[in-house]
Order: structure tokens, then sequence, then C-alpha cells
């Protein structure tokens, strides 16, 4: 049995939203622990946040500050942004809710209580003391979703359209994170900061959940170019850039009529393989990941031609 | 202890599970046993449970209302069962064969040649003046001559215990997912009554339902394609359409998911193109159904489909058309219909109903509508009634214009009182009003559930049982008393 095209598109949307709810509650948990780092002088703040998402226009017209309450709000709980964990969740439910037919129970079940949690709960997260817990709840519930997917449903088309959207969506957001946090990063501080700026790169490290294993890997201290060839290059770490693009290309040639989007995985693949990134000045790196952000895009749009 | 059967008032009631004050039914004795030996603590646990249970599974419905538009509710569930001996289910499954298949005959009767109205059986003008009647479909007959495949009847009980057919649902009929999840939740949380009672299953309906569905296929083949048209997430129903696609191991399409070619075929849009489909479960009403042949403006639809339909490309349940005998006036003749096709008697009765278009029973119902409860002949979801000794003087007086100016679209019957089973109000029971819905599955040979939805009026007093009136379920089991365990 072929999969009807718009069911398909609704688990590549179904993936992406739930990668983009788990992203951010990795972001704003590594956020707030890197402020209590931090000395108070350092004026690091909440704003780059919201950059990371490229809200800032909408954000300023529904607040009035980028403070800690403002930004949390407005990327947790607010409906009325469709990029809140919030609205990222309830889009994943309804995606779901339509092709719940061909769902492991178990991870609707699992999505619809983690939707609740969230609704319920949401609360937890302005008060610094309970909202680790919550955050980490929503990656875990994230986690389990994503095993139950892997582990109990046919590995048909229908999985590889999770998998595109997942590994998309977390390409998306993991350039976006490594641009703005790379950009924000030493800009506040002065000399004797050197120690402030390994803790800023670890915590870029963190929110990809790449601190440890990159510490495995790379022994001596924290440099950006270790960091960047890290988070860009290593295939073998399944938070990568690399990595996410190879996993869309495996996915695609899994699919029927798959010649235009696997082309074009594969272009924005050498591309990345040959720019040497990690050697850019923060200029240019801006631009690099400019590039694959239209490349990401381009991909999405030949989904759409060849498959919803 | 929480449940006491000594202070539960059956007076004047019937009542499913408790014979007389303190005295559970012979089929009921062990349930009641076993609930009044729960403390408050436990019943409070179990109720938990459900809910719980209900949550997770993601069971809900949706209801509309002024304040808050559309919005999905928990599904509201009594967690005490309502039994049936089966003995006594084993003649209302035999009565409602019957009834649906002379529904069915009379359908394909009125489509083709309407010997019954040549006979003078029921009255031409019934017809004349029927909305549910397609001219469309005229001189076409289905597979098997069956137009309601799926047909959920309302099934009450009276005060002196006399189970009646109340309506009969042959458009589109709802509820058979919650009487499968209601079942779901039973075993969650009371898992040692299962053990102790000889409970007929209801899991098989989703296979029966997809059997049937294969046999209106047109091609004979090993693995016909089977979709369920549905309108999509916003419809009160949608949880039903995703759960049966799911448990058949259909597609659920919408409308424009399918598309008719120029070989009058109907195809579903897939990331490998084109493919053919073979039977339409289609949950979108008769009107939508087709752009080309009803209202031009349906997006819900799929353009041509009737024309595919007829051409004999594509099974379609249930079949457009058979809401002509989902109409409450002909339900007035459906004792007459069952000895007409098939020389029975109806084995299970109509409650009696006084038509409207008959002057001497129009002036009957006008002259004691204060008693009655008026039903308008094309409505459903209990929208548009009037339920006599509830309403006002004004109300009164605005149906009798009602009918007055439209006696074809009315009918009414006497107020009947609909019989109770327990059901836990906090930590206490008290007799709520209650209804069933079996269904009844028809194609090559007729099917009907080991029990149905069980719906139950929450509120005290109350005979509305419609989930989007404020009405809740239980889950109903058929028990056999004879199977010794």
């Amino acid at each position: 049995m072929s999969m009807l095209s718009r069911v398909a598109n609704n688990l590549y949307w179904l993936a992406r939203y739930l990668e983009r709810a788990e992203n951010t509650a990795r972001l704003i948990n590594v956020n707030s622990h890197l402020l209590l780092d931090l000395p108070t002088r350092v004026k690091l703040g909440w704003e780059p946040i919201v950059d990371i998402l490229s809200f800032r226009t909408m954000f300023y017209e529904r607040y009035d500050n980028a403070d800690e309450k403002s930004v949390i709000r407005f990327m947790v709980v607010d409906e009325n942004n469709p990029g809140s964990i919030m609205s990222a969740l309830d889009a994943a439910r309804e995606n779901a809710r339509t092709v719940k037919e061909i769902l492991p129970q178990e991870a609707w079940e699992q999505l619809n209580e983690l939707y609740w949690f969230v609704t319920d709960n949401k609360a937890d997260v302005f008060t610094r003391r309970s909202r680790y817990d919550f955050l980490r709840k929503i990656i875990q519930a994230n986690q389990s979703i994503t095993g139950l997917f892997s582990g109990t449903m046919t590995h048909d088309d229908g999985y590889d359209f999770l998998r595109i959207g997942r590994n998309l969506e977390r390409a998306d957001m993991s350039t976006r994170i490594i641009d703005v946090r790379s950009a924000s990063l030493l800009t506040n501080i002065d000399d004797d900061s050197s120690a402030f700026s390994n803790i800023q790169w670890m915590s870029v490290l963190k929110s990809m959940s790449a601190y440890q294993m990159y510490r495995r890997q790379v022994r001596m201290r924290i440099t950006r170019e270790d960091v960047l060839e890290f988070l860009l290059l290593e295939s073998r770490f399944p938070r990568s850039l690399l990595h996410a693009l190879e996993q869309v290309e495996y996915s695609l040639s899994q699919l029927p009529n798959n010649k235009s989007a696997i082309d074009k995985t594969r272009q924005l693949r050498n591309y990345l393989m040959n720019a040497r990134p990690a050697k850019l000045v923060q200029e240019k790196l801006h631009e690099f990941i400019d590039d694959i952000q239209l490349g990401l895009i381009e991909i999405d749009t030949k989904l759409y031609d060849s498959y919803f | 202890m929480a449940i006491r059967w000594g202070n539960y008032k059956v007076k004047n009631l019937h009542d499913e599970l408790i014979r007389a004050a303190g005295k559970p039914r012979d089929y009921a004795h062990q349930l009641c046993e076993y609930l009044k030996g729960l403390t408050d603590k436990e019943v409070n646990e179990l109720k938990a449970a459900a809910d719980s249970a209900i949550h997770v599974m993601g069971i809900t419905f949706r209801v509309y209302n002024d304040e808050e538009g559309s919005v999905d509710r928990a599904w509201p569930f009594d967690i005490i069962p309502r039994l049936i001996d089966k003995k006594e289910w084993d003649v209302i499954d035999n009565g409602l064969k019957q009834r649906v298949k002379a529904l069915n005959m009379f359908i394909d009767d009125l489509y083709n040649d309407q010997r019954i109205i040549k006979d003078g059986i029921v009255p031409a003008s019934l017809l004349k003046k029927s909305k549910n009647f397609l001219p469309e479909c005229q001189g076409f007959s289905p597979p098997y001559g069956v137009w309601a495949h799926i047909c959920g009847s309302d099934l009450v009980r009276d005060n002196q215990g006399t189970v009646y057919v109340l309506e009969d649902n042959l458009r589109v009929p709802s509820g058979v997912s919650y009487m499968l999840e209601n079942r779901h939740v039973m075993k969650r949380v009371f898992p040692e009554m299962f053990a102790k009672y000889s409970i007929m299953p209801v899991d098989d309906y989703p296979s029966q339902l997809y059997n049937m569905l294969a046999d209106i296929s047109p091609r004979k083949i090993e693995e016909p394609e089977i979709v369920v048209l549905t309108p999509g997430i916003y419809n009160s129903a949608y949880f039903e359409h995703a759960y049966l696609a799911q448990q058949m191991g259909a597609e659920l399409v919408v409308g424009s998911d399918l598309v008719v070619q120029d070989d009058d075929c109907v195809y579903m849009r897939t990331i490998n193109g084109l493919t053919r489909v073979d039977v339409i479960y289609r949950r979108v009403d008769d009107w939508f159904v087709d752009p080309e042949a009803f209202h031009p403006d349906s997006m819900l639809g799929v353009p041509g489909l009737i024309r595919a339909w007829k051409a004999g490309n594509v099974g379609l349940a249930n079949a457009p058309g058979s809401g002509v005998a989902d109409d409450k006036v002909v339900y007035a003749y459906v004792p007459k219909i069952i000895e007409y096709y098939l020389q029975e008697e109806a084995i299970l009765p109509n409650v009696p109903t006084y038509k409207c278009n008959n002057k001497k029973e129009r002036e009957y119902v006008l002259e004691n509508i204060a008693d009655m409860v008026v039903k308008p002949a094309n409505e459903s979801g209990g929208y548009g009634m009037l339920i006599g000794p509830h309403a006002t003087k004004s109300e009164h007086e605005k149906f009798r214009k009602l009918i007055k100016s439209d006696p074809r679209n009315y009918v009414a019957q006497p107020m009947l009182m609909l019989s109770t089973a327990p059901t836990m109000v906090g930590t206490k029971v008290e007799p709520r009003h209650l209804d069933l819905r079996p269904f009844i599955l028809s194609s090559k040979e007729i099917n009907v559930t080991m029990g149905g939805l069980t719906r139950v009026a929450m509120t005290k007093g109350s005979m509305v049982v419609n989930s989007s009136q404020g009405g809740g379920s239980k889950d109903t089991w058929i028990v056999d008393m004879e199977d010794d365990q």
C-alpha cells in the first residue's frame, strides 16, 4: 500500500515540530545554567535565544524587554508564537492526530501525555528551581517518542518521512544555534574572561547535547575551531550537521521518486565538506550558515515537489 | 463503604442492575457484591484510573458551543458497566437483523420498482417530501441490494421493562469506536471482573467491518484498497474515523486525497502517484459527498464520486440515498415494512408514534403536547426536539406553530420513562437514565455487535443521553450466565 501524500506530509511535520520542541527545551535549559556561571557584568542575557529562531521583530511587538521571564514566556508557553514549545507540541499533536492510524499507539499516547503535561504544568518553567525538571521531562518524552517510532514502527516509507523531518529540523536548529551563539559569544567579554569564553563554548556544545561526546573525542582545551569542526562535520555524532544530512540522504534513498531531492541533499553535503567552515572567521561563518539554511529550504521544496 | 444498595432507590423505575432496593438482578449479583466491598478511596482510585486511561488513550469528542467554538473534550465515562443477560440479547439480536434486512429491502424498492407504494402500504406523499430521497440514485441497485451497510439503531427500555427501537440511524451513524474504547478502559480498570463473568467480546468489530467492506469491492482481488473518507479533524466524530481506519488497516482520507479520472474510477494521491481505490467507507454526509452531483461548493467531497459508484467501479458504504429510511416519519411505518417484505411480525416493537401529517394524529399531538416528545423528521443528535413535560408553555406554543406550518416534518411520541442503571455520582451511586446503540453490519451477511454503546444522561432525572448534550457512556456487558466458570 503506498502512502498518501497528505499523510507523508503530516509525518514530516510531526517529526519537525517534535524536534523543534526538544531543541528549544535544550536551548533554554542550557542558557539558564550558563547565566548562573557568567559574572553579572557580562550581559549575555536572553535575547540571543529569540534571535536563534529569527523572532526578534515578533518578540518586540509583544514584549518590552528581553528579560528572562519574557523570553521564557515567549519561547515556552506563548501560543501566539508559532515557534514556542507549546505551539510546536500543539502542532505536532494535530499532525499526529490526522495520521494517528499509522502511528504506534504508544507513541501517540506518549505525545498526548506530554501535551497535557506541558499544558498543566507550564507555570513550572518560570521558577528556576522547577524549570530544569520541567524542560528535562519534555526532552525525555521526545526522546521516548522518537525511540518508540524507531523501536515499534515498521521502517517503511512513513518512517523515512519522520526521519527526514527530524533530521532536517535538527540541521536547521543546529546551524541557527551555531550562528547566533558564536556571534553573540565573545563580544561582551574583555581580556580576563577567557575562562568565560571556555564556558560559553561549552554551552554551545551543551545546547546541542554534544559536550560529553566532544570531550571523549577532543581531550584538549575547548577551542572554537574544534567545537565547530565537531558540531558541523563529525559524521559519527548524531546531532552534527553532517550526520543529519547523511540521514536525510539515506532515508530518501529508500523512497520512490527521489532523484531531485537526493541530488539537492548530496550537493549540500558536498558543499559542507569542502567549505572547511571551522576555519572561517565569524562573518564568513555567518555567510556559510546562510547558504546551508538556503540549501535546507531547497531540500524542503524538492520534497514538496516530489511527494506532498 | 461507599456503595450501599439498600439506599439505592428504584421505586417507579426499571433499573438494569437492581430489581428492588438492596436486591440486584441475578446476572448483576456478582458485580454489585464487588462494588459493595469497595471503600471510598478505592472508588476514587478506580475513577482516577479510568480518567487517566481515557486521557492517555486520547479518547475525545468534539462539541460546539457559542463561548468556545469547537473544543475537544475527554470522553465522559462511568465506571459501572451496564449488564444484559445474553438470553435476552439473543432476541434483540434477531430483532435487529430482521429490522435492518427489511429496511434495506425498502430502500432498494424505493429507488427501483416502488412496489410498497403501488401496493398502498406507505403513501406516495411520504417520498415526495422526503429530504433524504436522492433522485440521482433511482434505477440503481448496489451489491446484495444493500444500501445501509452500517446501521446504528437506538434502543430504549421503558419502566415496564419492554425494549423498544427509538430510531434507526442509516446515514453515518457514529459511536462504535467509543463502544470499543470503553471496553479497553474497563479491561484496564476492572481486570478482576473479566475473570468472574463470561462477557461476550466486542473487539472483532473492526475485522467484521473490514470483511463487510471487502465484500462490496467491485474488483474481486485478494486485498482490495479500502479507505475511510472523513470530513477532517474538525468533525465531531473524527476520533472515530481515525480509530476505525487504524483498526482496519485502511487509509484514512479526506476529499482532496481522492480523484475520479476519465475512466470513472476513483484514485488516491500517494507518494508513488495515483492508486486505485475499491471501497470507500464514507463518513461524509450525502449532500457533501460529490460536488458534481450535489452541493457544488462542497470542499469535503470528491467530484465524480457518484458517477464512479453508478458505473460500478467503487463500493460506497453507506450508499448515498440510504438516509431516505432514516426519517422519523418512515420510522412509524417500519413494523408494516417488515411485514410487507419478510411476511413476519416485528420482533422489536416501535415506540408508539404519532405522525403529524395525519389529521387525527396531529390533533391528538397538538392537544397533548405537554406530555409528549416532538421530533423533527430529519434531525439527529437530539437537536430541534421538544420534550413536552420539561418545556415551558411558550415552547409548547412554539412547537404547535411549527407542527401546523410543516406537519410532514414532525412526529410525536409519548414520553417514555427510560430505564436506569447505577451511576457514580461522587463516591455514591444514583440511578441515571440510559439507552443503547448497537451497530448492525450488512452486506453478504448481517452481523450485530455484542451489546453496543450505552449512553447515559449524567444529570439527575434527565433523559437526554446525547454526548453533544452532556451525556456520558458506560461499557455494555452481554453476560452469558449459562456458561459456568
